[in-house]
This record gives C-alpha cells, structure tokens and sequence, in this order.
C-alpha cells in the first residue's frame, strides 16, 4: 500500500508512535535538567566543603605567624598546579597576593559565600591563551584577542568564601567550577543520542504496533465494509490467538449471527403476513365487490357485511398474535412476573375448554401431582397453556380410539413440567415436528382446520419469556406438547 | 363497521342515551366514533388533544369517557390521573395502540376501568362503553337480579325462573350472573372472558359460545320464551320479555 505522507500520519500506528515519542523526548528533556541541577547543587556543597577545610588551614597558619605567614602559605598553595583561587586584598579591594588576576566586580566586597558563581581570571592565564591562539594561526587579526579575552574573562566560573582579616584586609579563597561550556557539552551529547534512540523506538513502535496489530483493525473494518454491502453472511476473521482482536472479532460475529437470524425471522415473517394475510383480504375484497355487482336484497348485505366483519376480526386477531410475538420476543418487561399457580392454570383452561372437547366428543383428563407456581405472568401461561390444548383437542379428533386429550402437571428435577398429549395422528415427521413452532407453519393435512397458524409459536416465544422450553414429543399414538418451567428457588 | 350499531340499536333496549366525552387526537379516528356514538343514539363531544379533554371532562358531566392514551400536549394517562385526584370519578374506557399486560395493568392502576386495543371493533367498544355507563352499573348493590322470570340470588347462589329452581355450575353460575348484571346491554365475548374467567387473550375457537349455549340450555330448555339473545357481530344480550 502505497501511502502519502499524510496518510499515514492519519493512520493511529503513526499517532500513537508520535504521541510516544513526544511523551518520553519530554521525559528525557525532563530528566537531563533535574540530574543537570542536582549534580550542579552537589558540585557546589563539595566545593564549599573543600574550600572550608582550606580555610580552616589559612587560619591556623594565621594564628601561628600572622598575616605574614598566612601571605607566605597562600603564595606557595597559589602555585601549585590545579590550585584553588586565593586573594588577599586591602581594605579598599586592591588586591595584594594570590592568584587570582581579576574577577568580576563586587566580588569581594560581601563577606561570606558567594551566592552565584563568578567569572575571574587567573594570573597568566591570559597570556597563555593568547599565545596557544596564536601559534596555529600568527595572522589572527587584533579582534581574535578581544574575543579569547572576553571569552576567558566568561569562560571560567567560581565560588568563593570571603573573608575579613582582623586588620580588615579582605582574603579570598575559591574553587574554579570547571568548564560548564564542556559539561554543557556532555549533557547536549547524551541529550542528543537518547532522542536518537526514542527516534527510533518510536518508529520501532510504529513499525510493529502499525504493521502487526493496526493491520488487523483494518481487516476487520474491510470485513464489516463488506457485511455492510449486504452480505450478512460475511463473518470477520479469527486468528485465533485470542487475544482482544479476536474476542472482538468473535463478539461481532456473534452480533452478526443474531442480527442475521433476527432478520431471517422479519423476512420469514413478511413473507408469512404477506401469504397468509393476502389470502384472507382478497376474500374480503371479493366478496364486497360481488356483493356490490350482484342484485342484492337487502338481507343479502346483511350478511355480506357481517361475513366482512367476523373475517376483519379474525385478521385482527392475527395482527394482534404477531404483534405478541413481536414484543415477547423482543424482551416483555419483567415487571409483570409473579408467582403464577399452574394447578389452577390447568384447572382453569381445563374447565374453559371442557365443554368445547366435550362438543367434539373429546375427554379431557387431567393429573395435577401438587400445587406448583412458576415465576411468571398468568395471563400469558394460561394463553400458551389454552392455545396448546385448543390444539390438542383439534387433532385428537382423528384419533382411532376414543379421543382423548391429557394434561398433567409434575416435577422433574429443576423443572415443573406442564404437559398436554392427544390420542390423535401425531406428527410422525421429526422434521415437521420441529418446524410448527415456527410463525405461520401449518401442516398440510392442517391447513382446513380454522386457526391463525401462529397458535404454537406464540406457546413458544411465551415459554422463551419464562426462560422455559416449549418440546414437541411423540406419544404414540399422537403428539405430546411440554411446557418445562424452571421451578421457583424454595420450593 | 357502522352497520352492526345500528342494528343493535334496533334490538337492543336502551337505559337510555349517554353523554360520551372522546378525547382522541386522531381526527378522522375521533370524529368516525362521534359518528357511530351518535347512530348508537349517543351523544359525543370530541376532544383533539389532552390538555382540552381535561378542561371539557372537568366542567361538563359525562356518563362515559373515552381516552386515548398517547396524546400531544399531556398524555391520557396523566389526564385520567388529574381527573381522579379532583375527585372526577365518571368511567373511563383507555384506547390504546399498545397491548401488553403491563399496559394494560398501569391503565387501569392512573384510574381507567376498562382498556381496549387498537384496532378494535366498534362493537366491542360500544359494549364497554354501555356497560361502563355509571347509570347503569348501580346494580353493583343488589342481592338478587330479575330480568323477566329469571331470578338470580346472589347470596344464597340460587337460580329460578318462572318459580322452578335451576341448577348450575360455579362457572356458569358467575356467567348467568355477569349477563344479568347487565341485562338489555350488550356483552361480548371478550368481556365475558375477562369479566368471568379474568382472562385478556382471544381464544383461538369460540369458547365462550359454547359455555353460553351450554347456559342457554339450561335456562331456557322448557321455557317457550327465549331470554339470553345472541346479537349478531357483537355478543351476547340477556332481556326479558
């Protein structure tokens, strides 16, 4: 991939590396100037410990001989190679010995340590600057030696402890602070190399962060680009390493797997509305226009009308059946759950549907073990529940023997078992048995019966709601529908 | 759909015309029901939003109100809450687009007493809306209904007509009682399911007219003249003679 500069500064490998190398090059920058003062305050506390021992040497020389011998001593330490800085002035400040040939003014007219460090110049120091300036080059013009003056008279630093003499001459003992050009130096040097290095950790950084992980975002961006084309199948890649890109990648896809099965569900659904409603409303449609064309009496509208009213109703009745489906399975509030009584559910719809069966020449039996409430909502078990035996009462009816439809309640392990079996055909298929749960699935021996075909499905998304099973059985002969509930904590 | 009020208005034996307050922000919605009331031989004031239903139900004297519930300007919900706490307590039948229990249930709790779903029948509505008609639901009181020579005891749960003793069912029992509480009024199959089984859902088949004709059975076999009518498109009718 080719890619302009700016393009790649887009890129977050590009900004990340940046952001890193600023951070740390302000941490060095940070941390050369704090060992930079710290080191400079301990030169300075060594410097005033060596020069109080001097002192300390001065004073007792004084003590034995005088300003005499205190003269002698500093003119024989002030040769020594590598001397400390030694001064003894007048009163007026008019230097008499020492080593020192000027200094910077004002020096040595407080007594005690210097607070900052001076510029001063040694005796002969000059000279022999001036003469190693010159000896390389002899046409150095008469400004060179203003320069190598001034430059000197900078170049070297001091501290100093001032001191009164009881005869009020002033002495002066100080120790030169080194070249701080050269320290100057060191410090820009390492300063320099260790930005080199964060220079190149930082494209180290870019390197492996940009290349190995970035690389990944951007193929999992490319995945969902083309999930987003319309291909809802696309799944994104898994290395799998297992690490956060892949739990990522795995995460979407599971997103991806319900988004696909949600919409599959919406399609099948719209293609079910669109096939099982149509019917119904050309019916309407049909009979509303005959009935306008066609020499009607009066009765003859009548009953036309009131055919149009009970079919709108029954479509209403199936509006409202998705509807429930639709918001049961899309999360019903919990708020509604209690404790719910399935005896007296069963008593109830029993009883609600005994005289129907009994018209259709069905026995109802039913064996309840013991009381048992479930955590739920009564009006939706007692649907599911009437739904499951509205059904069972239909198909027993093609039973060989006496129809017969059973309903038993009891407990299995963790679970409350509310079952319905019918004596009738059955759904011999396991495929087909599997399938009527789903919207608007009617068998085809099924299709005469009067129903919505949503009867099941709707038993179904009410027992995902109590976090329970809706299981299809054979019973040999028919087919044998189980609510499974989980049973409630303290029973 | 304006057929079968009228028709039930040829049948049906009113306790006379009602004061119906609609407070429904749907125009067209709002002014079909203005109209049907009207041909039921109602008469009904149509509010388009919240804030004048309650300015309307708070200075006129409605027998019934039908509300809406999702309104601009102050919800129904809000409307019914404001009522009640002025100690307005006309009947209020809840419109609603949403249907689930819950919806239902916190209706009823702001202070409706009865709740239907969009769509709905006007049939049904006009039923709830006639049973919910405080004039008429004075009966709450009394211990023994008559309609015709149909006799029912509340307290002792006997049952008579034209001096013999019927017996019933606890079940059928309750729907005779039901039908009698609101005798000359129309009621529905889903009225009698929710009233007398306390369920809210549409049974797939007619059950309910089943049990009914199982009552019928009882209460008319033997009898020359008919009492519990059934009304085409809407439900059920108990009248004497």
């Amino acid at each position: 991939m080719a890619l302009s500069v700016p393009a790649i500064m887009r890129t977050t490998a590009a900004r990340l590396s940046a952001l890193y190398f600023l951070l740390f090059a302000l941490c060095a920058v940070l941390l050369v100037f704090y060992m930079t003062s710290l080191s400079a305050r301990m030169l300075t506390a060594q410097t005033q410990e060596t020069i109080n021992d001097e002192v300390l040497g001065l004073a007792r020389a004084y003590q034995r001989g005088g300003l005499p011998v205190l003269v002698r001593v500093v003119e024989a330490r002030s040769r020594q190679p590598g001397a400390n800085l030694y001064l003894i002035a007048d009163a007026n400040g008019q230097i008499l010995t020492g080593n020192v040939q000027s200094l910077a003014p004002g020096v040595i007219e407080t007594e005690g340590w210097t607070t900052e460090p001076f510029s001063y110049q040694r005796f002969g120091e000059g000279e022999l600057e001036r003469q190693r300036n010159q000896a390389p080059d002899q046409t150095t013009p008469p400004a060179g030696e203003n320069e190598t003056q001034s430059e000197g008279e900078k170049g070297h630093n001091a501290i100093a402890l001032v001191l009164r003499l009881p005869n009020q001459m002033i002495m002066l003992v100080g120790r030169d602070l080194g070249e701080p050009e050269r320290f100057r130096a060191v410090i820009r040097r390492a300063l320099m190399l260790a930005l080199g290095m964060m220079g190149l950790g930082g494209l180290l950084i870019w390197f492996f962060v940009g290349r190995a992980a970035l690389k990944r975002i951007d193929s999992v961006s490319e995945a969902s680009r083309r999930i987003m084309g319309g291909d809802l199948t696309g799944r994104l890649p898994v290395t799998g390493a297992g690490d956060e890109f892949d739990r990522l990648s795995e995460n979407l896809n599971a997103m991806l797997a319900r988004i696909a099965k949600l919409n599959e569900g919406l399609k099948q659904v719209s293609d079910n509305i669109a096939h099982d409603l149509k019917t119904p409303l050309t019916r309407l449609r049909n009979r509303a226009e005959a009935t306008l064309a066609g020499r009607q009496k009066t009765p003859d509208y009548r009953q036309a009308l009131e055919s149009t009213i009970a079919e709108s109703d029954q479509l209403i009745k199936t509006f409202n059946a998705i509807l429930m489906i639709s918001r049961l399975e899309a999360g019903y509030s919990s708020e509604t759950t209690s404790p719910v009584d399935l005896a007296a559910a069963v008593r109830d719809v029993v009883e609600l549907y005994e005289p129907v069966a009994e018209e259709a020449g069905v026995t109802i039996e039913t064996s309840v073990e013991e009381d048992f409430a479930v955590n739920g909502n009564r009006e939706l078990i007692g649907q599911a529940l009437s739904n499951i035996v509205d059904n069972a009462i239909k198909y027993s009816t093609d039973a060989t023997t006496k129809p017969s439809v059973r309903v038993a309640l009891q407990r299995i392990d963790r679970e409350v078992r509310l079952s319905v079996t019918d004596n009738g055909q059955g759904i011999p298929d396991d495929a087909d048995r599997a399938r009527v749960t789903e919207r608007f699935v009617r068998l085809e021996k099924s299709r005469s019966q009067p129903g919505s075909g949503l009867g099941l499905s709707l038993a179904k998304a009410i027992m995902t709601f109590h976090k329970g099973r809706l299981d299809l059985l054979p019973a040999n002969p028919g087919l044998s529908v189980i609510m499974s509930f989980p049973a409630r904590e303290n029973q | 759909m304006l057929m079968p009020a009228t028709q039930s208005q040829s049948e049906i034996a009113y306790n006379g015309s009602m004061k119906i307050l609609v407070i429904e922000d749907d125009r067209e919605a709002a002014d079909y029901l203005q109209k049907a009331f009207a041909e039921a031989g109602h008469t009904a004031h149509v509010a388009g939003d919240g804030e004048t239903g309650f300015a309307l139900a708070d200075a006129g004297d409605y027998d019934v109100m039908v509300v809406d519930r999702m309104m601009p300007r102050r919800d129904g919900l809000s409307v019914i809450a404001g009522l009640r706490s002025r100690g307005n307590t006309t009947p209020v039948l809840i419109l609603s687009a949403l249907g689930e229990v819950d919806d239902r249930v916190t209706g009823l709790r702001a202070g409706g007493d009865d709740y239907l779903t969009k769509p709905y029948a006007f049939s049904e509505l006009l039923a709830r809306v006639e049973v919910l008609n405080r004039r008429a639901s004075a009966r709450e009181a009394e211990t023994v209904y008559r309609v015709g020579d149909l006799e029912l005891d509340r307290l002792s749960h006997s049952v008579r007509r034209a001096a013999r003793e019927i017996t019933l069912q606890p079940r059928e029992f309750r729907l005779l009682e039901y039908l009698m509480r609101h005798a000359g009024q129309v009621v529905t199959r889903t009225m009698l399911l929710e009233n007398v089984w306390d369920y809210h859902f549409d049974p797939q088949t007619n059950v309910i007219d089943v049990h009914v004709s199982r009552l019928r059975g009882k209460i008319e076999k033997g009898f020359d003249k008919p009492i519990l009518h059934t009304v085409r498109g809407a439900g059920y009718m108990l009248k004497g003679g």
